[in-house]
C-alpha cells in the first residue's frame, strides 16, 4: 500500500471496484512525480487517469466512488476494451 | 492564530476570500495529521462555498479554479490540498441532511520527502 494516506484511500476505492489498475510509486521516481504535475496541469498526488484522461485526486475519486460514478467510468471503459 | 505565526493559512484564506466571495470559508491546517514539523503548514482541507460554483459545476473545474488562485502556495509550502467546494444551495442542502464533511484519511508516513522548492 501507498506510504501516503491519500493514495492509499484511492487504492482502495480502486480495490473495492474490482478493477485490475496500474500505478507508479512516485517516490522512486522525482521526475514522474513532477513530470506528472505538469501533464495534468494539477498540482498534488494522486492522481487517477482512464484511459489517458486526468480523473481527478483522492476528494473527486472518493466521492465518485461514493456517488456511483466512478463505477460507471471505469465500466465505460471495460466496454470499450471490449473485456468485461 | 496571527498571520505572522501562520502566513500560509492567512494567505490562502484572503486569496479565497477575494477570489470566490464565499458565504462560508474553512481553511483547516492539516498538517499536524503528517509526518511533518510541528507547527508546519504543509497539508490544508478547504472548504469553500461560494455563488461561483453554482456556474463551476464539476467538481474537476471547482478544484482547478482554487488550485488556481493557490497557485503559489501549491508551487511553495503547501504539499496536500483537500477541496470541499460546494454552491449555496448545495451547502444548504448539505447541512439540512446533517451531511458532515469526511475527515482527511490518516498519513501512512510518507518517506519524510516533501519534494524540493
Amino acid at each position: 500500500m501507498p506510504q501516503c494516506g491519500f493514495s492509499a484511500r484511492v487504492v482502495q476505492a480502486l480495490q473495492s471496484e474490482g478493477v485490475d489498475f496500474a500505478s507508479v510509486n512516485v517516490l522512486d521516481y522525482p521526475q514522474i512525480r513532477e513530470g506528472v504535475k505538469k501533464f495534468s496541469q494539477w498540482p498534488t498526488i494522486p492522481q487517477l487517469y482512464i484511459n489517458g484522461e486526468f480523473i481527478g485526486g483522492c476528494d473527486i475519486i472518493l466521492s465518485m466512488h461514493e456517488s456511483g460514478e466512478l463505477g460507471n467510468a471505469l465500466s465505460e471503459e471495460k466496454v470499450e476494451d471490449g473485456t468485461q | 492564530q496571527s498571520s505572522s505565526t501562520f502566513p500560509v493559512a492567512n494567505s490562502i484564506e484572503s486569496k479565497l476570500k477575494n477570489q470566490l466571495d464565499p458565504i462560508h470559508l474553512e481553511v483547516l491546517n492539516e498538517s499536524h495529521m503528517h509526518n511533518v514539523p510541528k507547527n508546519s503548514e504543509t497539508h490544508f482541507k478547504v472548504i469553500v462555498v461560494s455563488d461561483v460554483f453554482n456556474t463551476v459545476k464539476m467538481p474537476l473545474q471547482r478544484h482547478r479554479k482554487v488550485n488556481e488562485i493557490l497557485k503559489d502556495e501549491l508551487d511553495g509550502p503547501v504539499h496536500a490540498l483537500s477541496i470541499i467546494a460546494k454552491s449555496p444551495s448545495q451547502w444548504k442542502t448539505m447541512q439540512d441532511k446533517g451531511i458532515e464533511i469526511a475527515k482527511s484519511p490518516n498519513c501512512k508516513g510518507g518517506d519524510g520527502s516533501l519534494p524540493p522548492r
